[in-house]
């Protein structure tokens, strides 16, 4: 226990493995990139590996009777059994590969919700939820004449998980929750949420965008129906994502996209099903990006769980207190400990958008708005917030740089 | 070094930000309309007075959001007063973006033009047939909007 540590990297080690953390900003400023929960930058590795298909190996999946084709189908369902493995489902055949985790989740809304969904069921979302995991929802439930309800949150941003007892009954036919907020960057207690599907007989989908590139995944652990998540938010390429579904559900499910590879049969008037995991990938898939996410995965798992963590839970700590200080700011959600590498703030007479355009002439990246979380803010009574989020690869000094550029945007809008 | 965007929150800025120019609202508007820009959450209500001569004798508004999009609504308000509707059928977006005297990038021009895409909407609604296509009808706050 009284062992210290000791990671085989650290944030200045890995920083060289991205190149873009390297350049120079328009302004001449060196990038302090803040924007994490938006989007990931990018290891050489994965950029390696999607050049490396396009120079070496391209061709189209799953088709050509010829060497390349041979190839890319081996790289890709190599990368598939990488995402298997690093989410422990039991089969690669769980693994669809998606556009993101909207895709995902509107797949599942619409490949399971109106196949299963009945007049009067209830689907279950938290006031936390990112509008993918919203309304998709709210499109299936009013076109189902089901109900969709909140598991509210309380004051200090964590879930009220004892109201989820008096929400599920019968009616409750999905639970749909993230295991990380994008906002409040409050990690969920999924197990106690999966203990309640199951004990009303709900399927359980978990909106997995913002935990997948900061705690570890496991979809049998506690057991989830299904998991969606975006490549881009992992180190990986833009425009892939995966849907794990269980393999049962997934059978059972109508297809949600139809065309090209997800048939097994097409007659003039109907066709027939391709096995999984082709029944849910209509069309060519992104097969570059889908290659380069395994590289990502790779990437992620060399780096260890627990030193990410320790890593992230230090940035987080050191951004909670420097934030702290500086006058009129407000931070939203738990305290430092209960979350993840996200902090979202507001500064009185200080517009996040303002605050935003005014760091960034420091270099500093951050996000200000909605967050895609309209219902969040509208429970928070707030418009809008500026959040900074934290990776892998941020310093010590990216949060030091962080607090100098409020107190410039301060002083700016004559508020210092 | 980009020294223009360092003048982006100059003097003229926020000084219609701090102490704006008719910010408040008209007991009987000859025309009123809100809109909100779902990117910031920027709010603005401009509120005209028009003669039966067709010139705009007053020009308030009310507002939320950012520095740029408040203190552009007041600038706009400044401009328009006295101006004929007719004259102001010609006064086009990049006309507005100059009245700020700021260079914005793209995600803020929709904060800078807040203000002025409610005034062309009721300006194009005082002459339909003249303008009709020059300018998209913006939505209202109130009514349901597709979410981004």
């Amino acid at each position: 226990m009284t062992a210290t540590f000791r990671p085989a990297w650290t944030a200045e080690s890995v920083r060289r493995d991205f190149p873009i953390l390297g350049k120079t900003l328009p302004n001449g400023r060196p990038l302090v990139y803040l924007d994490n929960a938006a989007t990931s930058q990018k290891p050489q590795a994965v950029i390696d590996a999607v050049r490396d298909c396009y120079e070496s190996y391209y061709s189209n999946v799953h088709r050509g009777v010829h060497q390349l084709g041979d190839r890319v189908t081996e790289e890709l369902e190599a990368s598939r059994v990488k995402i298997q493995k690093f989410i422990s489902a039991n089969e690669p055949e769980e693994i669809i590969f998606t556009s993101g985790t909207t895709m995902g989740i509107n797949l599942v809304a619409n490949g399971w919700g109106r196949k299963f969904l009945r007049e009067g069921d209830e689907v279950l979302v938290t006031e936390m939820e990112h509008h993918a995991n919203l309304v998709p929802w709210q499109q299936i439930v009013r076109e189902k004449n089901a109900r969709l309800r909140y598991i509210p949150i309380t004051a200090e941003g964590r879930l009220n998980l004892d109201e989820l007892i008096s929400l599920i009954g019968p009616r409750t036919k999905m639970i749909a929750v993230t295991a990380m907020s994008n906002v409040l960057g409050t990690i969920n207690d999924v197990d106690r949420i999966a203990e309640a599907a199951a004990s009303c007989g709900a399927r359980l989908l978990v909106d997995a965008a913002q935990s997948i590139a900061h705690l570890p995944t496991n979809v049998l652990s506690p057991r989830v129906d299904f998991l969606a998540f975006s490549g881009h938010k992992v180190y990986g390429p833009s425009g892939i994502g995966v849907l794990y579904g269980r393999r049962d559900l997934l059978e059972s499910m109508d297809p949600f996209l139809c065309g090209g590879n997800m048939i097994s049969e097409v007659n003039r008037n109907y066709s027939t099903w391709g096995d999984l995991p082709s029944k849910f990938e209509a069309g060519t898939l992104p097969i570059a990006p889908a290659i380069g996410l395994g590289a990502a995965i790779d990437y992620v798992q060399q780096l260890g769980w627990q030193p990410i963590h320790e890593w992230e839970a230090a940035l987080t700590r050191r951004a909670w207190g420097v934030l702290k200080e500086i006058p009129g700011l407000h931070i939203v959600g738990p305290s430092a400990d209960e979350r993840g590498s996200i902090i979202s703030f507001t500064i009185d007479r200080l517009h996040p958008h303002d605050l935003a355009t005014l760091v960034d002439q420091k270099g500093v990246a951050i996000r200000a708005g909605h967050h895609c979380t309209m219902p969040l803010h509208e429970v928070l009574q707030l418009v809008a917030t500026a959040r900074a989020s934290f990776s892998i690869y941020n310093t010590l000094e990216d949060i030091d740089v962080l607090a100098e550029a409020i107190h410039h945007a301060r002083r700016v809008m004559r508020l210092a | 070094m980009s020294t223009q965007l360092d003048d982006l929150y100059n003097d003229h800025i926020l000084d219609h930000f701090e102490c704006p120019y008719h910010k408040g609202a008209i007991d009987h508007p000859s025309c009123s309309k809100s809109g909100k820009n779902p990117l910031c959450g920027d709010v603005v209500t401009l509120q005209l007075q028009i003669n039966p001569a067709g010139k705009v004798e007053n020009a308030y508004f009310e507002g939320k959001g950012c520095a740029i999009s408040q203190a552009a609504a007041s600038i706009l308000c400044e401009h328009v007063e006295g101006k004929s509707v007719d004259e102001l059928e010609h006064f086009q977006a990049h006309d507005m973006l100059d009245l700020l005297k700021v260079p914005l990038t793209a995600s803020r021009q929709k904060c800078g033009l807040l203000g002025f895409r409610l005034l062309k909407t009721m300006i194009y609604e005082q002459h339909p047939e003249e303008t009709a296509g020059t300018e998209q009808p913006l939505r209202s706050v109130h009514e349901p909007h597709e979410s981004p």
